[in-house]
């Protein structure tokens, strides 16, 4: 039965993207430029490479959430995909080592993060990180310099910083202080600082904690209070996804709390409009975490050619390419010897650039061991997605946050009990 | 130029008639063996089998999918839990009390979708019924009117859902000519009743032009010589309304209700483009949740989903049969007077 329905899935898939020898399908989203950095080096692989065809499917993120798991459930999907649920979709991915060239050349530059996307216990090499992220705040400074506000210095706590950008946002009229990503992710580096740990002895999610408890309460707080943006956790429910890029970007809060991901977006958006600062994590009474993180490029092991698809991650993979693919599109490289041997000419005129990815570079260091840990969790997607779920309804009135404490142990816990 | 027609017409015809002889002598041959109800059969197998791979299965893979729980996709992969999914979905221990309930945002999501569609479909049926009454009257340049009011019914949901978002969002056209004339924005969709509203609306005016056109036939076909009699019987317009019109309207406003409820009780698009399901979950209806639960979670819950789907499927069900019964009614009281 099961040979038979994966046999019609095979043949539906491949009828549907005529997977010819030599193909190689990689599906690709993008938050910013890279979709033209990755276009162009796509079709000088593919002239360099004639028996090799790489077709790039451009999609949107969403498609990589949504669609995907489906596609890979279903024993298809692309050869190649770039994806941020990397540790929870791990079993999909292909182990390439036996295709590459030079294996310890992926272990010593790519292996510091081969644990986020490959499952517990194993030593595949299954793809590497196309960037670093980092969780972590960009100041509006030329609404600080016009409100006659100095940015908060290095030390800042999470309430230094709103109550900063709330001086601002009441000088200058903005529609709040600040905003923070509608994201599970991006609240949990907050949640480290204050004392958080989501990771209990035994690997499995533990019941929501103090840490966690103190920045949600002042989530709420601030949300009750005007200084944080209502529009981007309010108006929405369940676990979806909003950015509150535009609003920073429009200059409608002076502080945004999002990640590294974000410049070569401000860059390009914001333009001369007015400077903006990196300004690294606020620290809560545990640290100033952010939360590390990135997308990765994967092989997967449903792939008809996985020699193909070898010599393309190869390709991807190489120091020279790899140094090529962040200048151009301002991500922090993954590759150790790229990171190591420093001097990225970063492609931009934009002088708030650098600034802010050496900023980011320099709150790496920054990243508390509770926080290091959850990029390789595979439980850290139902934590994440619990959190925004019941945030959010206390933010709208419908629940206590005691009732949403209790609430997200127990949809953590009937999600892993689901998932196992 | 009739004869280059009757050479066109020759040239699509000549294959057909081939075609039917060619069938002529197998089916005479089919018809003798199998007689008239195997010919009917045969002739509606290939209807029932494309029923059969589109709906009837997938019918009944949901319902499977709906007994097992897992990550997994394929069914055979998937653990049996029999009932226990819907167990999860209605297990309340005080059902007046929706926090109770094991699985909250499902009966949040019920609650929500019952009175959208109480109060959407009843102004729904209400405007159409007033714009089909204006549009069948003779007014000046009606054909346009009847085009301004189906467009809505031409775009494409998500469309419609944008549309209305960027007037009613915080830096929307409609905060925009507030502020222009001086007054207060209002967060029109961070305000649970306003959000809820616009959820109703906007789906109004997206759907308003298909029914008022049903109305419109329906209007069109009643007899004029029954509006001269009541004129020249001076009877008031408002009792011609709920003599005759009504009355004569009811098939049409029957098929109307009927697909009304359906669409309300599914709808997703429009008001997912526009609220999201919030603020909080003010407008998650049950179509979103399905979906949140079996595609946009991070860790999907497939069968969570499909018993939920399930659920709300005998919803429509008992909707559609309980609406063609109260038509059936109507019919036989119809033929009695």
């Amino acid at each position: 039965m099961k040979n038979t329905m994966i046999a019609l899935a095979l043949g539906a898939s491949l009828m549907g993207t005529t997977a010819l020898a030599g193909d190689v399908r990689l599906m690709w989203y993008s938050d910013g430029v890279e979709g033209e950095v990755m276009k162009d080096l796509v079709a000088r692989f593919n002239a360099e490479n004639p028996g090799i065809n790489v077709i790039l499917d451009e999609v949107a993120y969403k498609v990589v959430q949504e669609q995907l798991q489906i596609q890979l459930e279903a024993g298809s999907g692309p050869d190649i995909a770039r994806v941020t649920n990397i540790k929870t979709l791990a079993p999909h991915w292909l182990d390439l080592t036996p295709y590459l060239a030079d294996p310890d050349y992926w272990r010593t530059n790519f292996g510091a993060h081969a644990d986020w996307m490959r499952t517990d216990g194993s030593d595949a090499i299954t793809g590497f990180m196309t960037q670093l992220t980092l969780t972590g705040g960009f100041a509006n400074a030329t609404l600080f310099e016009q409100a006659g506000v100095a940015l908060p210095g290095e030390g800042a706590t999470w309430d230094d910083w709103v109550n900063a950008a709330d001086q601002v946002a009441k000088s200058q009229g903005t529609a709040a202080a600040f905003a923070i990503d509608r994201s599970g992710h991006r609240i949990s580096g907050p949640n480290v600082s204050y004392g958080a740990d989501y990771i209990g002895a035994d690997g499995m999610p533990v019941p929501v904690d103090d840490g966690t408890k103190a920045f949600a309460a002042k989530l709420v707080g601030w949300v009750e209070g005007g200084q944080m943006l209502r529009d981007t956790w309010v108006a929405a429910s369940g676990s979806t996804y909003r950015a509150a890029a535009d609003d920073f970007i429009n200059a409608a809060i002076p502080f945004y709390y999002s990640g590294s991901w974000q410049i070569a977006n401000l860059s390009t958006k914001i333009g001369d409009g007015f400077d903006w600062v990196a300004t690294g994590s606020p620290c809560g009474t545990a640290g100033c975490s952010g939360l590390a993180g990135g997308a990765a490029l994967v092989a997967v092991k449903y792939t008809q050619n996985a020699e193909e698809v070898a010599k393309v991650m190869e390709y991807f993979a190489r120091e020279d390419i790899v140094k090529e693919f962040s200048e151009r599109t301002l991500f922090l490289p993954a590759h150790a010897g790229v990171a190591a041997a420093g001097g990225l000419n970063w492609q931009t005129d934009d002088v708030n650039v650098g600034a802010a990815l050496d900023a980011y570079v320099a709150a790496a260091g920054d990243i508390l061991p509770a926080a290091g840990a959850l990029p390789a969790w595979k439980w850290a997607s139902p934590v994440y997605g619990a959190l925004v779920n019941r945030i959010s309804q206390v933010m709208a009135g419908e629940l206590t946050l005691d009732d949403a404490f209790a609430r997200i142990d127990q949809d953590i816990a009937e999600q892993v009990a689901a998932a196992q | 130029m009739t004869g280059v027609k009757g050479m066109l017409g020759a040239v699509v015809t000549a294959p057909l008639g081939w075609l039917a002889r060619l069938l002529d002598a197998p089916l005479r041959l089919w018809q003798r063996v199998a007689g008239q109800g195997g010919m009917v059969a045969f002739f509606l197998l290939p209807n029932m089998a494309i029923f059969t791979i589109f709906v009837l299965l997938p019918l009944v893979i949901n319902i499977a999918y709906s007994m097992t729980t897992g990550a997994a996709l394929f069914l055979p992969d998937r653990t049996y839990v029999g009932m226990g999914q819907y167990e999860r979905l209605l297990r309340c221990t005080d059902y007046t009390n929706l926090m109770t309930c094991q699985e909250d945002q499902f009966w949040i999501a019920l609650r929500n979708t019952g009175t959208f569609v109480v109060l959407q479909v009843s102004l729904l049926i209400v405007a159409a019924t007033i714009t089909a009454l204006i549009l069948n009257r003779a007014l000046r340049a009606l054909s346009f009117w009847r085009a301004v009011f189906f467009f809505p019914v031409l775009l494409s949901p998500v469309v419609v859902g944008l549309i209305w978002r960027w007037i009613l969002d915080r830096n929307g056209v409609l905060n925009a000519a507030l502020v222009g004339v001086g007054m207060d924005p209002v967060n029109w969709l961070l305000e649970r009743n306003y959000a809820f509203s616009a959820a109703i609306g906007v789906t109004i005016w997206a759907q308003l032009g298909f029914f008022a056109l049903i109305l419109l036939a329906g209007l069109q076909a009643i007899p004029r010589d029954l509006y001269e009699a009541a004129e020249m019987d001076g009877t008031k317009p408002a009792r011609v309304f709920w003599r005759i019109t009504l009355p004569l309207l009811m098939p049409n406003m029957l098929v109307v209700i009927v697909l009304a409820l359906i669409r309300a009780v599914q709808v997703f698009d429009e008001a997912y483009v526009l609220t999201g399901g919030g603020p909080g979950t003010a407008t998650l209806f049950l179509t979103q949740y399905i979906y949140e639960v079996g595609f946009a979670s991070l860790l999907k819950n497939p069968g969570l989903a499909a018993a939920a789907s399930i659920l709300m499927g005998g919803v429509l069900i008992v909707l559609t049969l309980l609406q063609l019964a109260l038509g059936k009614r109507n019919e036989r009281k119809g033929k009695l007077k």
